[in-house]
């Protein structure tokens, strides 16, 4: 007699046999995930309200920009200048994404469901702080990219203007990846400091705003040195001071003028900021290790 | 195969707190559950077993892995689920079930059939999509068992897994533990402080005080003896207590109750009649399991 169709059964538990993946694979799922929780993919939609807010506007002005350059051939910002604009727009996205990352985590308690899983503790920070640098510089390099598109469309000089324009790019685009490092690496440790969303978000803004009037202080200080490395004070300009080094005028066009007056001490400022980004991501990792034994 | 084995385990906190003092035990596969009260060191020995926590000496094995230099093989092969509230309230169960068996390295197809397979196995149907930040806690807690189970671990690591939940909410969760250890074919090892609740679905029971063993056993081995009735009278119970003993029943008092040991359907009528003869008003009359708590309960002093 056949088997009457159409019946559900209970085959009960299934031990799993198939395949588990590794630790990099682990760290992939950990990190995509981050990526789409900063943009709010994957959750509520009042979490996507503020992370597509910003996206939006720094698209429209990097159209806005590009259809200046068709329209009247006049370069309002260079590729790396449009990340200096960006600044403040970037310090209210750290302040949102990162406690967004870390603290909501902290303070549900589910990291002990992290740690008791094969994952190393280091990971799961490091996971994090690869998603937000990733997130920022996609936030200032993808209106880079907008605005090189309609460059290279509307070049009259053929294909070696759009090499040029290229050429112009990619510094832009790397200038972008320094301020994501520093952004990302200073806006997780606070943001991992605290459980609470809302402290997190305004020491965040706090560490960022803060900072700046003592380089005010500093720049009038009467030692001219002092002068030259007051950018080091604050981490917007301390950024600002390594793109004025590295970058000379493809930050700030001749002609111009402005740029930050730090004299001959560029590579200090490089150091600085390399010395920066290290410490916030070792401390970050020796918060978690204390975390994790909690 | 020994599912875990310590060896002079000690765990001091800063040279001062002892959470764990020269534990010795091993323990065969099965339901296995670790007894102790609220700072008896269950907690620190489960972090232990993760790797989650060094001891400050001995030896520990898990599975035959030692989770001191190998730490992620360990974890691959357990689940934890902690005491503490543990689950993101924005989320839903399917969603965080589905991510944290990714975290323990499943494909991403095979986390999201796991996933909502184990939630169904743990009792969460349609509520599964839904944010766990509206649960109530009994579904809190079999979420927190199903994100353990997601991975198909070896050996579950359950602390105080009935916390928070009303009596009919601590059967189905010990029932559902038992199924896990019985039907699924995985060791748990489940910590409370309620001995009552461990022994009636553990196989051993390991009980610690103060960081230290008490006793680890088989349970048949412990409660070898028989069963006992649980006698209660309104008034007269000292009066009943002289009758029962003439009556070659022995006869122990515990407060207000007499416990006469069950030995057959003829001890019942005895006690009936006793009580009948002499016209007292029974206020109850019950068959109690012989309790694993009576082996550890403090020796009395034998002179006051």
């Amino acid at each position: 007699m056949p088997e009457p169709t159409g019946v559900i059964h209970d085959i009960g538990y299934q031990r799993y046999t198939g395949p588990r993946l590794g630790r990099r694979h682990v760290f992939g799922a950990l990190y995509l995930h981050g990526l789409r929780t900063v943009f709010g993919l994957g959750r509520s939609a009042k979490a996507k309200i503020f992370p597509w807010l910003v996206v939006g506007i720094v698209t429209v002005v990097a159209a806005g920009l590009a259809a200046v350059r068709s329209q009247l051939g006049e370069v309002v910002m260079t590729y790396a200048q449009f990340a200096d604009a960006m600044s403040w727009l970037v310090i209210f996205f750290v302040a949102v994404a990162a406690p967004e990352l870390v603290s909501r985590d902290l303070r549900s308690g589910v990291l002990p469901l992290y740690f008791s899983r094969p994952l190393p503790r280091d990971d799961y920070a490091l996971a994090k702080l690869l998603s937000l640098v990733s997130a920022l510089w996609l936030l200032l390099g993808g209106p880079q990219l907008v605005m090189f598109l309609a460059a290279a469309f509307t070049t009259s000089d053929g294909l070696r203007g759009t090499w040029n324009e290229l050429l112009d790019l990619l510094p832009g685009l790397l200038y972008a990846g320094l301020w994501a490092v520093v952004f990302a690496a200073i806006g997780l440790l606070v943001a991992s400091l605290t459980g609470k969303r809302a402290f997190a978000a305004g020491g965040i803004v706090a560490v960022f705003l803060m900072t700046t009037p003592i380089v005010g202080v500093l720049s009038i200080l009467p030692s001219h040195a002092v002068n030259e490395l007051a950018f080091l004070a604050s981490p917007s300009t301390l950024v600002g001071g390594v793109g004025t080094w590295a970058l000379g005028d493809l930050l700030v066009p001749e002609g111009q003028g402005g740029g930050m007056p730090i004299g001959s001490f560029g590579p200090v400022y490089a150091i600085v900021a390399v010395l920066l980004v290290t410490a916030c991501t070792a401390l970050l990792l020796l918060r978690y290790r204390k975390v994790a034994a909690r | 195969m020994t599912l875990i084995a310590t060896e002079s385990l000690t765990k001091t906190y800063g040279g001062r707190v002892t959470a764990l003092a020269d534990l010795t035990v091993a323990v065969e596969p099965g339901i296995i559950g670790l007894v102790g009260a609220n700072g008896a060191g269950k907690s620190t020995l489960i972090k232990i077993l993760l790797g989650l926590l060094p001891p400050t000496s001995g030896r520990v094995s898990v599975l035959d892995l030692d989770p001191t230099t190998d730490p992620a093989a360990v974890r691959a092969r357990v689940g934890y689920m902690p005491e503490h509230e543990a689950l993101p309230p924005d989320l839903s169960a399917a969603e965080l079930v589905t991510h944290l068996g990714r975290m323990s390295g499943l494909p991403r197809t095979v986390a999201r059939e796991r996933a909502s397979e184990t939630l169904r196995h743990v009792g969460l149907y349609e509520e599964r999509y839904r944010p766990v930040g509206g649960y109530s806690t009994g579904m809190k807690q079999r979420v927190k068992l199903a994100q353990a189970l997601v991975h198909d671990p070896d050996l579950l690591l359950l602390d105080e897994p009935t916390n928070g939940l009303d009596p009919a909410g601590r059967d189905a969760m010990l029932a559902l533990v038992h199924r896990i250890g019985t039907e699924f074919g995985i060791s748990v090892l489940v910590c409370s402080h309620l001995l009552g609740e461990v022994e009636r679905i553990c196989d051993t029971l390991v009980a610690i005080d103060g960081g230290r063993l008490l006793r680890a056993d088989r349970i048949d081995a412990m409660t070898s003896a028989t069963d006992v009735l649980a006698v209660e009278v309104s008034e007269g119970t000292d009066q009943l207590a002289g009758r029962l003993a003439t009556l070659d029943l022995p006869v122990t008092r515990d407060g207000r109750m007499l416990l006469v040991p069950l030995v057959d359907e003829r001890t019942y009528d005895l006690i009936l009649g006793a009580v009948a003869e002499l016209d007292l008003p029974l206020h109850r009359l019950d068959q109690r399991r012989h309790r694993v708590a009576e082996l550890f309960a403090p020796r009395e002093p034998s002179n006051a």
